[in-house]
């Protein structure tokens, strides 16, 4: 008798316990929570430490101190190059494919019935971009027998040069495909379109405004706050770039599309050189940090938030 | 916008001669299909029926995980009050900022010294452990549900547990395919991972094969390269015409990037 009194009262202190809202958070957050520690956080320090190392897989890590960050930017062009290969990439990619986002969603939330299908069709290289079919597909649109060409002489244009397979053009193919793929910022545009009042307008239109000084007085301030979110995340995701790149040109040729994240591949699994990369990879993240910080900062002076409008 | 992708499409039932002799012509003269049969042959014996394969292991094994973990999260997060809830949501959104290079490196190691590297393990358990984006997406799509319910069902006896199985998890069924389609999307098209963790022709997934297919130096039947690109991407062609709705609602909740 006395046993099962003590089974009962264990059971619902056990119950009592998982029902805790405390202990029942943890619960339920557990999993993101190991992921956390294991995938993300362990790996952080590990990289950080490692950055210190110099580790080819096989033999144990031997710590150089800061050789790995002394050598990157004093004795390595490649770093310099893939560097300002990557912010010439990111710097002219996320402006162009904002505005053309921007553009689209503006004129797709006048159409009406079409939208849908509009909407579909500018979405769907964006659904697809980070695919390898497409990669593969790019890489014969621009080579001399390409598309491109093709349709240049149809034009009258003579042209026999593979775009990807120029220093000087094959940039700019991997920035177009980038700029191809403008339909997620171009949803959250639309998104943020549709939540600006009417009422502001018809206000407009009785002061007499016409259509420019309505976006440049309206819709543009009303939209910084989205034109802000998509800065950042385009950021980030451009200075990542990868999979497009190195299928498509592989950083040539002679480097001139060598994104940091391929050199980065690179030393990590060809070179099998682990402390570099690494020291590569802490830098990434700083120079992210503070362009992310820097946004931030300045958005005081030019993002627009409706509810400081007592002020 | 359409052209790039339909001129594949068309090239992929021309003649090898003919892809590039007059490329800016969409339709072919002659419709083959042998281009089909060519390419689903793979290169180096291994058909892309086992890249097909193998990729579909691997992006329907890791969405269930995704978006069941995820979806425990995310009830955590939005309706348990438990105390520093709010450093590690925090510590969530900021990993959704986080480049993955950072942590590239040591997860390789991990994975290599526990000897899961030519396994689809490294590409699937992180999956089980909740998706921050999927997780922030749900947690939006939970704090549009009214508490109320959540009352009610604990006043006729519902633990937090049964409230999330019995009463939040059907409400939020639309959220659940929103992230299920992304991770099918993107899981569909990931490169990096497979290119890390697979280095045995009969573990490559199909953005692998299709790599390997594909390479200039190598080959030069371009029709069936772009026969077997076409077919990798129907998939996600399908996934988007049915679930057209949800791919939006997720993008504006949350700006997925892609």
């Amino acid at each position: 008798m006395s046993k099962v009194t003590y089974k009962i009262s264990l059971q619902s202190r056990v119950d009592r316990i998982i029902n805790s809202e405390n202990i029942a958070g943890y619960v339920f957050i557990l999993p993101w929570l190991v992921g956390f520690f294991v995938f993300t956080l362990i790996p952080i320090v590990a990289t950080f430490y490692l950055s210190f190392t110099q580790y080819d897989l096989l033999s144990p890590p031997k710590f150089v101190g800061l050789r790995n960050y002394i050598q990157m930017f004093k004795e390595d062009p490649l770093f310099w190059e893939s560097m300002s290969v990557t912010f010439f990439y990111v710097f002219v990619t996320v402006p162009l494919k904002l505005a053309f986002a921007l553009l689209l969603a503006l004129w797709l939330s006048y159409k009406s019935k079409l939208t849908p299908f509009y909407r579909a069709v500018y979405y769907i290289p964006s659904m697809m971009g980070g695919s390898v079919a497409v990669a593969v597909l790019w890489q014969r649109l621009f080579t001399s027998d390409g598309v491109i060409n093709s349709i240049l002489k149809l034009l009258g244009i003579d042209s026999n040069i593979s775009w990807i397979g120029n220093p000087k053009t094959a940039i700019w193919t991997l920035i177009l495909l980038a700029v191809w793929q403008f339909g997620s910022p171009m949803l959250i545009f639309l998104a943020g379109l549709k939540q600006i009042p009417e009422s502001y307008y018809e206000a407009a239109i009785i002061d007499g405004a016409n259509s420019w000084q309505k976006f440049i007085k309206i819709t543009l301030p009303m939209l910084t706050p989205i034109i802000f979110f998509n800065l950042i995340m385009q950021m980030i995701g451009s200075f990542m770039t990868f999979t497009q790149g190195f299928i498509i040109t592989n950083g040539g040729p002679v480097n001139s599309t060598l994104f940091y994240a391929i050199y980065l591949y690179r030393r990590a699994f060809q070179f099998y050189d682990m402390g570099y990369s690494c020291a590569m990879s802490w830098v990434m993240l700083i120079i992210i940090g503070i362009l992310t910080a820097l946004i931030f900062k300045s958005s005081t002076f030019w993002v627009y938030y409706e509810s400081k409008e007592g002020e | 916008m359409l052209y790039p992708l339909l001129w594949m499409f068309f090239s992929s039932f021309k003649d090898n001669s003919e892809i590039f002799l007059n490329a800016h012509e969409l339709l072919p003269k002659r419709w083959l299909f042998k281009n089909y049969v060519d390419g689903w042959k793979g290169f180096a014996g291994y058909p892309f029926s086992v890249f097909f394969k193998n990729s579909f292991i691997v992006t329907v094994i890791g969405t269930i995980g995704a978006v069941i973990s995820s979806a425990i999260v995310a009830y955590g997060f939005a309706r348990c009050k438990f105390k520093g809830k709010g450093f590690w949501f925090g510590c969530m959104i900021l990993t959704m900022l986080l480049p993955y290079q950072v942590v590239m490196i040591p997860q390789y190691i991990m994975f290599q010294k526990l000897g899961w590297v030519n396994t689809f393990k490294p590409l699937l358990v992180p999956a089980f452990l909740g998706q921050p984006f999927f997780i922030f997406l749900m947690i939006q799509f939970i704090r549009g549900i009214p508490n109320e319910l959540d009352e009610a069902a604990k006043i006729d006896g519902c633990s937090k547990y049964s409230i999330f199985t019995r009463i939040i998890l059907p409400l939020i069924s639309p959220a659940l395919i929103t992230s299920a389609i992304f991770s099918f999307l993107w899981r569909w098209d990931d490169f990096l991972g497979p290119l890390l963790y697979l280095s045995k022709p009969e573990l490559y997934t199909v953005s692998l094969g299709l790599r390997m297919f594909s390479d200039p130096t190598a080959v030069s039947n371009w029709g069936a390269a772009f026969a077997m690109a076409t077919l990798s991407l129907v998939p996600s062609f399908i996934i988007f015409i049915f679930f057209q709705r949800y791919l939006v609602e997720g993008i504006v909740t949350t700006g997925l990037k892609g």
